[in-house]
């Protein structure tokens, strides 16, 4: 028993927090499925990684399912058309991100036949290659659907390459009000074993443990009877605490092993996939069908009618709020818009951005839910540090991030930071803790990308010094060639003269 | 002949060795903090600090001849990661730095006479003979001198461009 343990033995370990889960009735309300808006906005980039590059032309029939923009690079997805329709344009629209930028985007305009291309799916996806399922999973354009949006297809390829011995499904969902994952364990459990057990195929895992928070108890029962015939699927119930669902923690609820300091749970052999990725799966193999929509929790106390709905992915917010049921008073109570969850989810500065392939929910927050409350100073109570799952010290980290000292804050474990937003939530003095870290890995990030560029140009500079070099050596060689060969014409015309000259003389001594 | 051959080669292999070990034992240090300095610095000798290059201008800082914010195209990153390295203290709030810049070409007026390619120390600007030219935002280092060359002032410094990739959140404000 290592140091900590032992101190995990007398404190307890209580890392995280409970906030009020807020799930119900939005989790108890039937699935809605919403119709296909007149527009989809399509972002290049609804993943992590390398934005997609359109293959469409303006103007150009497209059908439901049909690629409209590659993957590019290692890391990238291919994006889809949601639905058939004409690609009415290629511009920039607002991000949904807090920043109230823009970034590119596909707009498709439905022409409402919702007309599907052919899809090539797969009958027995146990008899295919697990390089083959990787690359089908690529195709169709599956990214991690808990919220990262990590291209699914890099982990399963990833994970059969570094010999992964278990396979954990993230059924947490440890944010409040979200209740899209529990919504499908529930609804779609039997095709969520079957995306796992192929899952399980094309990593190569021998076992696949399910998480999922006891305040989900229907969706536990319910995974339960449809993994009771598959010996190699355990369904676990985790107890609810925010942040069940990080990999990190849930993969040390459910195995008991540590993930290491700035290292992955590969390292350890376990790879992490959550349970709505897992039916994008078996869509993508069993029925060829690529990633098009998914299910978004609508909620918050301005929300009419709280509930899930399965939208078409580039529908604006606006649209599924309105099918959703609208909001209380038109909206007269609105104090934040949120895409995501409360805790770790991103605020938006209006309703017209478009679901993307990682949004979970929309939340729209009336001014008590906010809370907003002007920061005091820190009473080092030491409450953020008991409340952090990643064993850091967020009050320390925050003084240090405060008088810009990042690699201070880096050196008391920042880069180990989930950015949680625990040590905010526990804050008696609502110090904004989070804020600060995800501000500080920023700047650390815009660090780097600028010591690239530098040593990019750098190179760029030393590259035009020797083509400028390389061309004055060539000119001069050129210029002494030429030079070489007027004086070799010359030497030969006044030797052709001599010898004229010569033959004259001779002629006439001759003569 | 073979003793030529043979008396050369000998010859070229001491003095080969002899060379070698004078390399290790003699060697004439540079500055290493000069060095490290050059490895921050833009490196497209721009000549805007006045000095022969990026090597003149941190030998020059080192020296305490030139202060650490003689280079416009560093900006204030470049002055603090100088000022760390030499602990230095050095008030970035007189520096009046609004964000790094870069030229952009106003296309309305530029008529494709390529002098601001032929000085870009970087060939961040494209363009042939009566064609628009253009910079590429991520090449440029801000060094201003295709900007004097323009005829028709078509180029001009402007702040870089906010995007989603280059966003950071901001610091919250003081508790």
């Amino acid at each position: 028993m290592g140091f900590m343990n032992l101190f995990k033995h007398f404190l307890g370990d209580d890392w995280g927090v409970h906030p009020d889960d807020r799930k119900r009735p939005a989790a108890d309300r039937p699935l809605r499925v919403m119709p296909v808006p007149e527009k989809l906005y399509l972002p290049l980039q609804q993943h992590l990684g390398g934005p997609a590059r359109p293959v469409v032309l303006v103007g150009q029939q497209v059908k439901k399912g049909e690629l409209i923009a590659e993957a590019q690079g290692m890391i990238s997805a291919p994006i889809h058309a949601p639905t058939s329709g004409t690609i009415a344009a290629v511009t920039d629209i607002t991000a949904p991100h807090p920043s109230g930028l823009t970034l590119p985007a596909i707009i498709l305009a439905a022409d409402g036949r919702d007309e599907w291309i052919d899809c090539q799916g797969c009958a027995d996806p146990f008899a295919l290659d697990p390089v083959e399922i990787g690359k089908r999973v690529a195709a169709a354009g599956v990214v991690g659907l808990g919220g990262a949006a990590f291209p699914s297809a890099v982990k399963l390829t990833g994970a059969a390459r570094s010999k992964v011995k278990t396979l954990v499904i993230n059924g947490g969902e440890c944010e409040p009000y979200l209740s899209c994952d529990d919504r499908q364990m529930r609804d779609r459990a039997a095709d969520i074993v079957d995306g796992i057990r192929i899952m399980l195929h094309a990593t190569g895992a021998r076992e696949a443990l399910v998480g999922i928070e006891d305040n989900k108890p229907e969706a536990i029962a319910a995974m339960q009877a449809a993994a009771a015939a598959v010996a190699e699927v355990h369904i676990r119930p985790v107890p609810a605490r925010y942040p069940m669902g990080s990999e990190k923690q849930l993969v040390q609820v459910l195995t008991g092993k540590e993930v290491a300091a700035e290292s992955r749970t590969f390292d350890i052999g376990i790879v992490v996939h959550n349970v709505g990725t897992a039916l994008a799966v078996r869509a993508a193999i069993r029925d060829g069908r690529p990633l098009i929509s998914r299910v978004v929790t609508v909620n918050g106390n301005c929300a009419n009618d709280p509930g899930n709905v399965e939208v078409l992915v580039g529908t604006l917010a606006e649209e599924v709020i309105a099918f959703a049921g609208g909001l209380k008073g038109d909206g007269i109570g609105l104090a934040r818009r949120v895409m995501g969850g409360p805790m770790m989810g991103m605020q938006i500065p209006h309703w017209r951005v478009p679901v993307v392939k990682g949004t979970s929910g929309i939340l729209a927050f009336d001014a008590q839910e906010v809370a907003a409350q002007e920061p005091d100073p820190c009473i080092r109570c030491g409450s953020c540090v008991k409340a952090c799952p990643m064993g850091l010290l967020p009050l320390e980290m925050s003084a240090r991030i405060r008088n810009s000292a990042y690699d201070e804050a880096v050196g008391i474990g920042l880069k180990d930071c989930i950015a949680c937003g625990c040590c905010a939530y526990v804050c008696p003095s609502k110090i904004p803790l989070v804020q600060y870290f995800v501000h500080a890995k920023g700047e650390l990030a815009a660090q780097d990308r600028n010591k690239l560029r530098n040593d990019a140009t750098k190179k760029l500079a030393q590259q035009r010094q020797e083509r400028l070099d390389r061309e004055a050596r060539e000119k001069a060689e050129a210029a002494a060639k030429r030079k070489a060969e007027r004086e070799a014409a010359a030497a030969a015309k006044a030797a052709a003269e001599a010898a004229a000259k010569q033959a004259t003389e001779t002629e006439g001594e001759s003569a | 002949m073979i003793a030529a051959i043979l008396s050369l080669t000998v010859l070229g292999a001491i003095l080969g060795i002899a060379l070698g070990i004078a390399n290790k034992f003699l060697k004439v240090e540079g500055n290493p903090i000069v060095d490290e300095l050059v490895d921050l610095m833009p490196g497209s000798n721009c000549g805007q600090c006045g000095y022969p290059g990026c090597v003149g201008a941190a030998e020059a800082i080192v020296a305490g001849t030139a202060p650490a914010t003689c280079c416009p195209p560093g900006g204030k990153a470049l002055v603090s990661a100088i000022a760390a390295k030499l602990g230095l203290t050095v008030d970035l709030s007189a520096l009046g730095d609004d964000g790094p810049k870069i030229a952009t070409v106003a296309e309305e007026l530029c008529i494709g006479c390529c002098r601001c390619a032929r000085v870009c120390p970087t060939d961040a600007i494209l363009g042939g003979p009566k064609q628009i030219h253009n910079v590429f935002r991520e090449a440029c280092t801000g060094c201003e001198a295709c900007i004097e060359k323009c005829p028709t002032e078509a180029l001009v410094m402007k702040p870089v461009p906010v995007t989603l990739q280059h966003w950071v959140m901001p610091k919250p404000r003081l508790a």
